[in-house]
């Protein structure tokens, strides 16, 4: 009986252990084969010996040289702080509203405010690029700062709604009571409590923008082109080993983010003693 | 008169203040994201492009039999149109559209707009029928006819592998031409695949993570959230270097003598790469909600449920797992959802088998300029969508959407 527990347990663990190889593996796979000597995809016999020489940085020198993704880079960045500042504003600013119990028909516009989340991109494309063709809006960075801006919003409306549910009201009254405007009782009490649900919520935003191909793709002209729309050409065209370089630098980037945001999680969950 | 203010905030105005907040991002979607969406429905529908160029045409095309070719008024009519189409040059834009309802129809078009330049007067009928006999017979009047209405259902029946004929009623588009309900079907299967596997693989996950001791389990949870965050195609990269036939995998496989160095396995570029790297992308999506259900059940239940004698798969299948039905309708649902509008992925690990709706969509908004027939197939997939959204709604609730 007990040993039958015992495989049944090893079992699982084992299964798990596959699991977790396969979520990390692939990501994993990538960082060394970015060092590749060689214009190759998979290991040589010398990284398998992990002979120097077999290594070479020679594809991350390649990024820095090439233009396009020096260029790509900037876009990427203008219109990810561009949208991502947009979308947070207008994101918490409705959150809040959202909180508010006197809010009327709360769930249908929450279903509205969230749906850019679950459209289809290859749908909003498509949309978009009707819409901002027609207001001569194409192949500009604004057209794609507010494409991203509205498919960055329910990520902030969602962390900001989140933080606000364990917000004490109790505090804004307490502040009103003493003569506190409004606005002096957002700034001073209510946005240091849920500043890590906004800050959270703008990161999730910048990385929807920063990874977005498909809008970019519709809409996006040889000026705006980004780094993922760079990627894309690269993978279908020809694909060398600078990709794996850059997809090395986002994945350093991804986790760098994703501590972050974990590290407000934490803060914003602990107890707020003092 | 201070107090009152006061009174004015705290008690009249908090519904007006919340709308008021909430109203600036609610425009700002209306107009960035639903109008743009109400807009390509509107391409579904709408097409003034044949109407425009060939009002007199059409106008007369109305009052005519349908049982033998029009008459001579027609003739001149469509003579004098076309060639007005030609000089403002829109009738490759009409040719297309007529095209569509007629295949054949285009270079019938554009070459006899070149021909009529030289008729100078006389019969039209028979000179346009010398350019070319198409113009003798009923259906390419029936054609231009039926492209000329402004409004149509055309592609969304087109969209379903239907079409509609002379006399009005509808039939099925012939064998050769029948791809997108098999399509959407297709879709729907390897959808449901996928959120299958996923359950599958996240549900030990998520219970491992549920279970284990604060500090492990946030390691772990690390694990699932890095390619949460990690870019799409940065992980479909990944699963190319993999899986490609002088890829990793296929390397490895050769290299230990499992597989011989010419019967290399194509592992992408097809169906199977298209469910692997969906698979790796979306199960994060799977694990996070049943890990938020699976956290608030008691261990103690488990060991309850084994001193009333209950053995382990018992204890699991009667106390366990239906505690755990919120989190995989969730995760199920959202996966789902997420997954029948993919395109990224199988765009380029898909090949040409492993393509699905959404690469369709893309393929007629790109490389066909069928925008008419994209927005039908996209409208389609967008009432799918919104369709298991409110179900998710009620269900789940959006407002209990939470992110990793």
């Amino acid at each position: 009986m007990i040993s039958t527990q015992r495989i049944g347990r090893g079992a699982y663990l084992a299964s798990c252990t596959l699991i977790f190889a396969f979520l990390i593996a692939p990501i994993l796979v990538i960082v060394p084969l970015s060092f590749n000597a060689e214009p190759y995809f998979t290991f040589t016999e010398g990284m398998l010996r992990l002979d120097a020489e077999a290594y070479s940085l020679r594809w991350y020198r390649q990024i820095i040289e090439n233009e396009l993704w020096t260029r790509g880079l900037v876009n990427s960045l203008i219109i990810g702080i561009a949208s991502t500042a947009l979308a947070t504003a207008l994101g918490t600013i409705a959150a809040l509203g959202l909180s508010s119990p006197a809010m009327p028909g709360r769930r249908i516009a929450m279903a509205l405010l969230i749906s850019p989340m679950v459209t289809p991109v290859i749908i909003s494309a498509a949309g978009m690029f009707f819409f901002y063709s027609a207001l001569g809006l194409a192949q500009t960075h604004i057209g794609l700062i507010l494409s991203h801006a509205a498919l960055g919003t329910p990520f902030v409306v969602i962390t900001v709604t989140a933080t606000l549910s364990a917000f004490d009201t109790n505090l804004t009254r307490a502040a009103a009571s003493l003569g506190a405007s409004p606005f002096l009782t957002f700034r001073r009490v209510q946005l240091p409590i849920i500043a890590p649900g906004v800050i959270s919520g703008a990161l999730f935003a910048f990385a929807t923008s920063f990874d977005e191909v498909v809008v970019v793709l519709f809409m996006g002209g040889i000026e705006q082109r980004t780094i993922p729309r760079q990627m894309w050409a690269g993978i279908r065209e020809q694909i060398s080993p600078t990709i794996l370089a850059v997809a090395t630098f986002l994945i350093a980037f991804a986790v760098l983010l994703l501590l972050t945001v974990e590290w407000l999680r934490r803060r914003a969950a602990a107890p707020q003693t003092d | 008169m201070d107090s009152n203010t006061n009174i004015k905030t705290t008690i009249l105005s908090p519904r007006l203040r919340a709308t008021g907040l909430m109203l600036p991002l609610l425009a700002f979607i209306a107009i960035t994201f639903i109008a743009p969406l109400a807009l390509m429905l509107v391409h579904s529908v709408y097409d003034p492009t044949v109407a425009n160029a060939l009002p007199e045409t059409l106008n007369l095309l109305r009052e005519w039999d349908g049982k033998s070719a029009p008459d001579e008024a027609v003739y001149a009519a469509a003579a004098r149109e076309l060639l007005n189409a030609r000089q403002d040059r829109s009738l490759g834009r009409v040719a297309t559209r007529v095209n569509r309802v007629h295949p054949g129809l285009r270079s019938v078009f554009t070459r006899s707009a070149r021909g009529l330049q030289n008729v100078r007067e006389g019969l039209y009928r028979d000179a346009m029928i010398g350019l070319n006999p198409a113009w003798g017979n009923v259906q390419t009047w029936y054609a231009i006819r039926s492209a000329g209405d402004r409004f149509t259902a055309r592609h969304y029946l087109n969209a379903l592998d239907l079409q509609p004929l002379p006399d009005g009623s509808i039939a099925r588009q012939p064998p050769e031409r029948r791809i997108y309900l098999s399509l959407l079907w297709r879709t729907f299967i390897v959808s449901l695949s996928i959120t299958a596997i996923c359950l599958l693989l996240g549900y030990p996950i998520a219970h491992l993570i549920a279970h284990s001791p604060p500090r492990i389990a946030n390691l772990l949870l690390i694990l699932v959230l890095v390619p949460f965050w990690t870019s799409l195609l940065v992980r479909t990269t990944s699963w190319i270097v993999l899986l490609q036939t002088q890829g990793v995998i296929n390397d490895l496989l050769v290299t230990i003598g499992l597989i011989g160095d010419d019967d290399r396995l194509a592992m992408i570029y097809n169906m199977t790469g298209t469910v692997v790297a969906m698979t790796h992308v979306l199960l994060p999506f799977m694990i996070l909600p049943l890990y938020s259900i699976m956290r608030a059940i008691p261990p103690t239940q488990m060991s309850a449920a084994a001193s009333l004698g209950a053995n382990s798969f018992q204890a699991f299948w009667r106390v366990y797992w239906p505690q755990t039905l919120p989190g995989v309708g969730a995760g199920s649902l959202l996966v789902f959802i997420l997954a029948i509008g993919y395109y990224i992925t199988p765009a380029l690990v898909g090949g040409s088998t492993g393509q699905l709706i959404s690469n369709m969509i893309a393929y007629h908004m790109q490389t066909s300029l069928n925008w008419s027939l994209a927005g039908a197939l996209g409208g389609i997939l967008l009432v799918c969508v919104i369709a298991l959204y409110l179900l998710y709604d009620r269900i789940v609730g959006i407002d209990r959407m939470r992110l990793g």
